[in-house]
């Protein structure tokens, strides 16, 4: 009965999603139908050939579709980074970047763009990349140096989190120029503009292994709902678990902002409202989660690359546009619980 | 130590859980200082001491939770550190003093956490696991309520939830660290009936030496890490010993057909 309803939902959200995708796609400047975005995918799959004018097949095969898959996949893995964060560290405010991966990935960003780190031979990805690793990689260091409790290691990332936006801060302040800065100031809030297929590939990639590692873990991540040591008398071995979650969202998390920046409060609200859907039992929680956000982060980007015309708004502003008020009624929720 | 451990794995396999002459320090402190305890499969052992005497450390390191700094506890013969944990936890079920969560989960969803240690990861629980889940709820009665939310739950009923939970791991024991500390006094008597009218051996933790003298088959006494006194509670639980333990002079009497011991606190010992 309850299994029939959650096939049901499943089956409605992937409908919904790959509805979003094509529908999405189809808004903007140019002009194109649906069925447009069919044959153009069907033509590039060599199941037929498109009609279209190639600029036109270009504007959906080269922009709007990898931007808009790619919005969809880190709508997923953000949603599900920080579900599987909030339960980790019990914590409801935890989300991807708490531990600190975003903002050594802005660190790395700005290292590349602004001081020219890597002599040109070094992607803004990249570089992006490698700072999230290492900020995290330091989050790791300092709370086992700290004692490894849950609390030293959201406190961890909250240091990491401050020192590497003050050398972000540090860095655009002496070094940039106004161009410079407006370019990096886009980036550190979020944009989904100006990706392509490898960012779409390299994402989804990233995102299927974690997923399936999280779901594999998704018992485990129940176990946690009374704390640690309730966990380990269930026989969960707490600190392989720990280990192996956060270097997968880590990883995740990374990929995610190294490709379409920072892009707040999908990773804070978006879990929130999945346990509002089917609970928290997480082996339903993580995929509703992921659906959620993809979709949620489909229309959110093509709000933010039309709203403003032919200006476009951070993706990552709008979300918070959207999140604050949302994650507002959250907490307005939850406070019966204190 | 080592060649304590040794020749404990030579028992006969049925012996449970026992802790053999098992140390424990935090910060440079003993806590717990050479201590042993056997109890008898399908009894109900109570832990007494003041606070601080180290009973909730012996518990976990029952749980296998802590480790011991010498000195070995064993299942079956097999000391815990040689077990997985999650072997461990489908012998070995644990009642904290006061659990709780900030996840919105209902009583079945509690009860069904007990299931962890018995499920694959990736496979969807089985009928086994709904069938027990039923019984552990049927046997607390608590079927009527396995949709109401932990939240909405008086203290007494969380704790029932909890041993439903640990009822579920099917354990052959079962440890519980002050559990009745919180509840009222029908829930505590409510609570304690029900731990020892279950098939598994309970090692319990508690303040009250009333309740103690009442529910437990056998009393093991700590204080600063040892152990002081172990028996029978008519013959642990002497005027004497109260005062040297606690600090508290009392008046025991005993009365009814199984000559329970009866405790009436008179005032601190000078």
């Amino acid at each position: 009965m309850t299994r029939l309803r959650l096939s049901l939902l499943s089956a409605a959200g992937v409908a919904l999603l790959c509805a979003s995708v094509a529908v999405a796609i189809t808004i903007g400047p140019a002009d194109i139908r649906v069925g447009d975005v069919w044959s153009v995918v069907a033509s590039h799959l060599g199941w037929g050939s498109s009609e279209l004018t190639p600029i036109r097949d270009g504007i959906v095969w080269q922009l709007r579709l990898p931007r808009t898959l790619l919005a969809a996949v880190c709508g997923a893995g953000l949603a599900v980074c920080g579900a599987v964060m909030q339960s980790l560290l019990r914590n409801p405010l935890a989300d991807p970047f708490v531990l600190g991966v975003s903002s050594g990935a802005s660190t790395g960003a700005v290292a590349v763009v602004v001081l020219g780190a890597g002599g040109g031979l070094v992607s803004v990805s990249a570089g992006a990349f490698l700072g999230a690793l290492v900020s995290f990689g330091l989050v790791l260091l300092l709370s086992h140096t700290l004692g490894g409790t849950t609390d030293r290691v959201v406190l961890s990332g909250v240091a990491a989190m401050q020192l590497f936006s003050a050398l972000t801060s540090f860095v655009v302040m002496t070094a940039a120029d106004a161009e410079t800065t407006r370019g990096v100031l886009f980036w550190l809030l979020g944009s989904l503009g100006g990706v392509g297929w490898t960012d779409v590939w390299v994402c989804l990639a990233v995102l299927t292994v974690t997923l399936l590692v999280c779901l594999g873990y998704a018992r485990t991540l129940d176990a946690f709902a009374f704390g640690q040591e309730a966990a380990a008398t269930l026989g969960v071995s707490v600190a392989r678990t720990r280990l192996v979650l956060l270097c997968a969202t880590a990883l995740l998390t990374a990929a995610l902002v190294s490709s379409a920046g920072a892009i707040g409060f999908v990773g804070l609200v978006l879990p929130h409202a999945a346990r509002a859907l089917v609970g928290s039992g997480h082996a339903r929680l993580l995929p509703v989660a992921a659906l959620a956000g993809a979709v949620f982060l489909v229309w959110v980007d093509t709000l933010a690359r039309t709203v403003l015309d032919p200006q476009e708004v951070p993706v990552g502003v709008v979300t918070s546009l959207i999140g604050v008020p949302v994650f507002v009624l959250v907490l307005y929720r939850t406070r019966r619980t204190r | 130590m080592k060649t304590e451990g040794a020749t404990h794995t030579r028992h006969e396999p049925n012996e449970g859980l026992r802790a053999d002459r098992v140390t424990r320090t935090a910060d440079g402190r003993l806590i717990l200082d050479g201590v042993s305890i056997t109890p008898a499969p399908g009894t109900t052992v109570g832990l007494l001491g003041p606070n601080g005497s180290g009973k909730s450390t012996l518990l976990r390191l029952l749980a296998g939770v802590l480790t011991p700094a010498s000195g070995v506890v064993t299942l079956d013969g097999s000391p815990l550190a040689e077990l997985g944990h999650r072997d461990i936890a489908r012998r070995i079920a644990v009642v904290e003093q006061q659990a709780d969560t900030q996840v919105e989960l209902t009583v079945l969803d509690v009860v069904r956490l007990g299931r962890i240690p018995h499920r694959r990861a990736w496979t969807p629980a089985s009928a086994t696991d709904e069938e027990v889940v039923r019984g552990a709820l049927d046997h607390t009665g608590l079927t009527d309520r396995a949709h109401q939310s932990w939240h909405t739950l008086s203290g007494g009923e969380r704790q029932r939830v909890q041993i439903a939970r640990a009822l579920a791991q099917e354990p052959r024991e079962l440890l519980l660290d002050e559990p009745t500390n919180h509840l009222d006094i029908q829930h505590q008597l409510d609570l304690l009936a029900l731990v020892t009218s279950l098939p598994v051996t309970s090692v319990v933790a508690l303040h009250d030496l009333n309740l103690a003298a009442m529910y437990c088959d056998r009393l093991v006494v700590l204080r600063e890490g040892r152990v002081v006194a172990c028996g029978s509670p008519g013959d642990i639980l002497t005027e004497e010993l109260i005062a040297e333990v606690y600090g508290v002079r009392a008046s025991v009497t005993r009365n009814g057909s199984d000559d329970r011991p009866h405790v009436r606190f008179l005032g601190t010992v000078r």
